[in-house]
């Protein structure tokens, strides 16, 4: 159980880090929306279902799709 | 000179979180109402969903507040989306028509989530969720039919009517619980039924139903404007 958590910790934290520094901000995107889907089994691990509904519809799916939309009328990669 | 600067400043910072975060003993209550939540909360509202008795029973006026959020939220982005357009000329770029496969599973998953969305906020009173978690299922939904099915689109007027619709049912039955039920807003004013059957804990069933369709109805305006804008 532990090491599944500690996996899983371990797993957010390279997709956060990783999202400062993607140059393409599509993969960037997708990177942070990783931290909300593993962070949604998380707060399932740690007996919350309720937030991790949220989480994963929200954080995962919705706010992915918003920051996609924004990027189609903005530039794809960073200066 | 900048980058010292930066740095001292970085350090009083963390200095001041890591002394204010070592005073606050974490792991142990330091108020009796959580546990007066868990022990009476079934008993209170007749709902076995212990957050739910809390965010629609207890706490129910400050679920309404947070709703409005939501819906001034909503508002100010379609104004903004709105004004926007006016004085741009509108170019719609083709949409590439998705694959057959993309196409039939969109349309095979979009009522199964649809259903799930629904199960979720009705039965928010006996399982985990609500009307937040539903609303965004239904809307991840739409958003999935949006990619998928490239050309259809909802109708603006049924969204909007469905949203005010379930607005005005928060409200009216507050203002019924005031008048009936209690001497508060939101006081319950129907009978709590057996626990743990779909017909029980009062109003909080009908309150999250319209939250249910008030949020999904409202994430689902939001992305339908989003997507409108950027073709």
């Amino acid at each position: 159980m532990i090491i599944i958590v500690t996996l899983i910790v371990a797993i957010m934290l390279a997709a956060a880090i990783s999202v400062v520094f993607f140059k393409d901000l599509l993969s960037a995107v997708i990177a942070s929306c990783l931290v909300s889907l593993f962070a949604s089994i998380l707060f399932l691990f740690l007996q919350a279902p309720d937030v991790a509904m949220a989480e994963a519809s929200i954080g995962a799916a919705l706010i992915t799709a918003i920051f996609m939309i924004a990027l189609r009328r903005t530039r794809r990669y960073e200066e | 000179m900048r980058s010292v600067f930066s740095l001292i400043l970085l350090v009083v910072i963390g200095a001041g979180v890591v002394f204010t975060l070592s005073s606050i003993p974490f792991g142990s209550t330091s108020s009796d109402v959580g546990e007066y939540y868990i022990d009476s909360g079934r008993a209170d509202t007749g709902a076995t969903n212990i957050v739910t008795s809390v965010v629609v029973g207890y706490r129910a006026f400050d679920t309404l507040g947070e709703v409005t959020v939501l819906f001034v939220a909503a508002i100010g982005l379609g104004a903004i989306l709105a004004a926007g357009r006016e004085n741009e000329e509108k170019k719609k770029a083709e949409w590439e028509p998705a694959s057959l496969v993309l196409y039939t599973g969109c349309r095979f998953l979009f009522p199964l989530i649809l259903l799930f969305g629904a199960y979720v906020f009705i039965h928010g009173h006996l399982t985990p969720g609500g009307g937040f978690q539903g609303g965004a299922i239904i809307a991840s939904a739409f958003l999935m039919v949006y990619l998928g099915c490239r050309k259809k689109r909802i109708s603006k007027t049924w969204a909007r009517n469905t949203e005010s619709i379930s607005g005005l049912v928060f409200v009216v039955t507050g203002l019924t619980g005031l008048a009936v039920g209690g001497h508060y807003f939101l006081s319950n004013f129907l009978p709590e039924g057996t626990l743990n059957t779909l017909f029980s804990a009062g109003i909080i069933p009908i309150i999250y139903i319209a939250i249910g369709l008030k949020v999904g109805s409202e994430l689902t305006g939001v992305i339908d404007d989003l997507i409108e804008e950027s073709e």
